[in-house]
């Protein structure tokens, strides 16, 4: 079967990220897909690799790309929802006259349509968030 | 449908809202899992609605919580695993936030 899912709530705040990450994890371990994992609103900060937690804490964006990388998934975040929080990739950066990029791989900046396509491609969508 | 709830029923009306739907799944995940707690102010509400909903909860988050040794009779409990299985289960499925 073929999921999506939708992340609205940022890392180290409430359960949200780490109950969508362990989701994650579990649908793929039952052999499902997941056709696109979603970071809306505060989600987006899921996305910057300039995270530093301390040690002995889990590293929730290591965590996504890490996932992300081993299974191919595709990590959407919404462009405006960026924008507005300075999460940023080359174009952004070219675009909106900035001098840093901050977006982690392979997290890619795109817009709500995406979201769109998930909730229409895949057989259920699941929200994580506040 | 599969009602997801992940607020406790101490906090926000999520689990009243849930019930006035009449039937269904609820599964209950992060603070949410507070409303299977026994002797709990909800637990007569959610006794009630038994026969109408099924009512699930997520076994991680009742442990991190330490009231897995007083979770109320006909709350099944689930891992991720389980809860990718309702989600599955069920044609729709509502996040309650």
């Amino acid at each position: 079967m073929k999921f999506a899912i939708l992340v609205s709530e940022g890392p180290y705040t409430h359960q949200a990220t780490d109950t969508a990450y362990q989701f994650a994890k579990a649908v793929l371990a039952k052999g499902h897909e997941i056709f696109r994992v979603f970071f809306y609103h505060d989600g987006v900060y899921n996305a910057t690799r300039l995270t530093t937690p301390p040690q002995d804490d889990r590293n929730i964006v290591k965590r996504w790309t890490e996932l992300a990388k081993a299974n191919n998934l595709d990590m959407v975040v919404c462009v405006a929802a960026a924008q507005r929080r300075g999460i940023v990739d080359d174009g952004e950066m070219q675009r909106n006259g900035k001098d840093a990029t901050n977006l982690a791989e392979p997290f890619r900046i795109s817009g709500l349509g995406q979201l769109i396509e998930a909730g229409i491609q895949a057989d259920r969508l699941v929200v994580f968030g506040d | 449908m599969l009602h997801i709830i992940n607020k406790s029923p101490y906090d926000r009306p999520a689990l009243d809202s849930v019930l006035k739907t009449g039937e269904g799944t609820i599964l209950l995940i992060e603070d949410g899992v507070y409303a299977a707690a026994k002797g709990g102010a909800v637990e007569p509400k959610l006794k009630a609605a038994m026969g109408n909903f099924k009512i699930y909860a997520l076994t991680p988050d009742i442990e991190a919580r330490g009231i897995a040794d007083r979770v109320m009779d006909g709350v099944l409990q689930v891992d991720y695993a389980g809860f990718v299985d309702l989600v599955a289960e069920n044609k729709t499925n509502q996040s309650w936030l």
